[in-house]
C-alpha cells in the first residue's frame, strides 16, 4: 500500500499525516481529523455537500485526493466560526431560514464564503450561479440566496 | 466510494513525468484536475495502478496570445478560462464553452487539457476546438509533436495521444478580423452532459459573405464531430436564414447519436440541427454580420 507523508493546513492549523494514495480528501477530513461538518452526499461529484475551500477556492472534496492537497490550505465549515462567534454567513442561514434538513448547508456555506471573498456585493443571479454546483432538496434555494445576501450586507 | 489501490506520483518536471509514464507503461494514467478520472476510478469503471499527477509541474498553465496563436496550457483550469479578460474580450466562444462545463466547483479543478485528453464525446471543449481548428501539443519520449484537432479524437474515450505522451498546450490560430464564434448547449440541468450542443466559428469576407466556417458537435456520436459538409455549404454565401438552415440540416445529417434518458435518436438529431442554427447565427452576429 503506497502512502505519502503530507503537510496540509486545515482551518489555519498545520497537520501532518501519512495518507494512502487513494484516500479522498473528504475521508481524511472526516475520518482522520474527525471534522465531520463536511458531508458526503452523492459521492459522485454532483451534489456539493462535501465542498471545502482549497487555497480559498471551493472544490468537491469527494473528488480530490488527500495527497493532492499536500502543501496547500484547506478550510472546512468548522473554520468559519471565530472565537465563539458565528460567521455572518452562518448567522444569515439562521436568520433567513436558509436550511431545513441541513445536509447541504456546510457546502453552501463554503461556496458562499468563496463567493463573498471574490465579490462583496453579488447580485441574485451571481449568487445563484455560484451555488449552482450545490444541490438543496429542501428550500428551493430562495432562502439560501437571502441568507447569502444577508451575510454580504453584514460584511460590507 | 473508494477507488482500487494505486500509487500516486507527483513529478516536478515534464521530463520526469514522461519518463515515469514510459517506465510504468499501461498501468499509469495521467491525473490533471481529476474531475473525470477520479469519479471513474471511484465507480470502478476504470482502473489504474499508478496516477501521474501533472498538477505540480510548472509551466503547464496559462492563457496567452503569441506568434499568431492563442495558447492555452494543458493544465489550465476551466475557471481560469472563465475569468480571463483575454478570453472574455476576444474568444467568447471559449467563454460560452467554459461556463457550461459541469458546475463552478468542478471548474475550479477541471482542466482544458483534461477535457480534451479524456476523449469523451460528451465533453464540451472538443466541439469548440474542432470549430476553431485548434492544434494539440503533446510531449512524449520522442520530444514534442503537434496534432491537428481533426486527427485527435480517434474513438470513444480514445485520442491520438500515445500512452507516454502528455497534452501540454492547445494552440488556436488567432482568428482574422470579422470573425466570431459561439457555443450553444442544451442540457437538462446544470452539470449535465449535453443532450446536444454545437460550436460555430465564422469569418466574414469583404461583402459580408462567409469566408470561413468551422462547426463542431458535442455528444452526437462516438467521437466529437466536425460537420464538414455543413461548413462547406456556408462558404461564399451570405449568412441569411436559408444558408443557416441548410448548414443546420447538414450538421444534423452528420450525427449518429444514441438514445438514452436525454432523448431519442430523432430528438437529439433535431436538437443538433436547431443548436447548429443558433450557434452559426450568433457567430455571425459576433463577427459583425447581421
Amino acid at each position: 500500500m503506497a502512502t505519502h507523508n503530507v503537510r496540509i493546513t486545515v482551518n489555519g492549523e498545520a497537520r501532518e499525516a501519512a495518507v494512502e494514495s487513494r484516500l479522498l480528501l473528504v475521508h481524511w477530513l472526516r475520518e482522520e481529523l474527525r471534522l465531520t461538518g463536511t458531508h458526503i452526499g452523492c459521492d459522485t461529484t454532483h451534489c456539493g455537500a462535501c465542498t471545502v475551500l482549497l487555497d480559498g477556492e471551493p472544490v468537491k472534496s469527494c473528488t480530490v485526493l488527500a495527497v493532492q492537497a499536500d502543501g496547500r490550505e484547506v478550510m472546512t465549515v468548522e473554520g468559519l466560526e471565530q472565537d465563539g462567534a458565528l460567521h455572518p454567513l452562518q448567522e444569515g442561514f439562521q436568520q433567513e431560514h436558509g436550511l431545513q434538513c441541513g445536509y447541504c448547508t456546510p457546502g453552501m456555506l463554503m461556496t458562499g464564503r468563496a463567493l463573498l471573498e471574490r465579490n462583496a456585493d453579488p447580485s441574485e443571479a451571481e449568487i445563484r450561479e455560484a451555488i449552482s454546483g450545490n444541490l438543496c432538496r429542501c428550500t428551493g434555494y430562495v432562502n439560501i440566496v437571502k441568507s447569502i445576501e444577508y451575510a454580504a450586507a453584514k460584511l460590507r | 466510494m473508494i477507488p482500487s489501490a494505486f500509487d500516486y506520483h507527483a513529478p516536478g518536471t515534464l521530463d520526469e513525468a514522461v519518463a515515469l509514464l514510459e517506465r510504468l507503461g499501461d498501468e499509469a494514467k495521467v491525473l490533471s484536475g481529476g474531475q473525470s478520472l477520479l469519479p471513474l476510478l471511484k465507480l470502478r469503471l476504470g482502473d489504474a495502478g499508478h496516477l501521474v499527477d501533472i498538477g505540480r509541474i510548472p509551466g503547464l498553465t496559462g492563457i496567452t496570445e503569441s506568434d499568431g496563436y492563442l495558447r492555452i496550457g494543458g493544465a489550465t483550469r476551466e475557471s481560469d478560462l472563465e475569468r480571463s479578460d483575454l478570453i472574455r474580450d476576444r474568444y467568447p466562444i471559449l467563454l460560452d464553452t467554459a461556463i457550461v462545463i459541469a458546475d463552478p466547483l468542478v471548474r475550479n479543478r477541471a482542466t482544458v487539457g483534461g477535457n480534451l485528453a479524456h476523449g469523451d464525446p460528451a465533453n464540451d471543449h472538443p466541439a469548440t476546438m474542432l470549430a476553431l481548428d485548434a492544434e494539440v501539443v503533446a510531449r512524449g519520449p520522442g520530444g514534442e509533436r503537434i496534432i491537428p484537432i481533426t486527427d485527435f479524437f480517434v474513438g470513444l474515450f480514445a485520442t491520438a495521444l500515445e500512452p507516454a505522451e502528455i497534452l501540454t498546450e492547445i494552440r488556436i490560430p488567432v482568428p482574422p478580423p470579422r470573425s466570431g464564434g459561439a457555443y450553444v448547449k442544451l442540457e437538462r440541468k446544470v452539470g449535465d452532459f449535453a443532450t446536444a450542443a454545437a460550436a460555430a466559428q465564422v469569418t466574414l469576407g469583404s461583402q459580408g459573405e462567409i469566408a470561413r466556417a468551422g462547426i463542431g458537435l458535442t455528444n452526437a456520436g462516438p467521437t466529437p464531430i466536425k460537420a464538414t459538409a455543413a461548413e462547406q455549404s456556408l462558404l461564399g454565401r451570405q449568412p441569411d436564414a436559408e444558408a443557416v438552415a441548410e448548414a443546420a440540416r447538414l450538421a444534423a445529417d452528420a450525427t449518429s447519436p444514441s438514445a438514452d434518458r436525454r432523448g431519442s435518436v430523432e430528438y437529439k438529431r433535431d436538437m443538433a440541427r436547431v443548436l447548429t442554427g443558433r450557434a452559426v447565427t450568433r457567430a455571425v452576429e459576433r463577427a459583425g454580420g447581421q
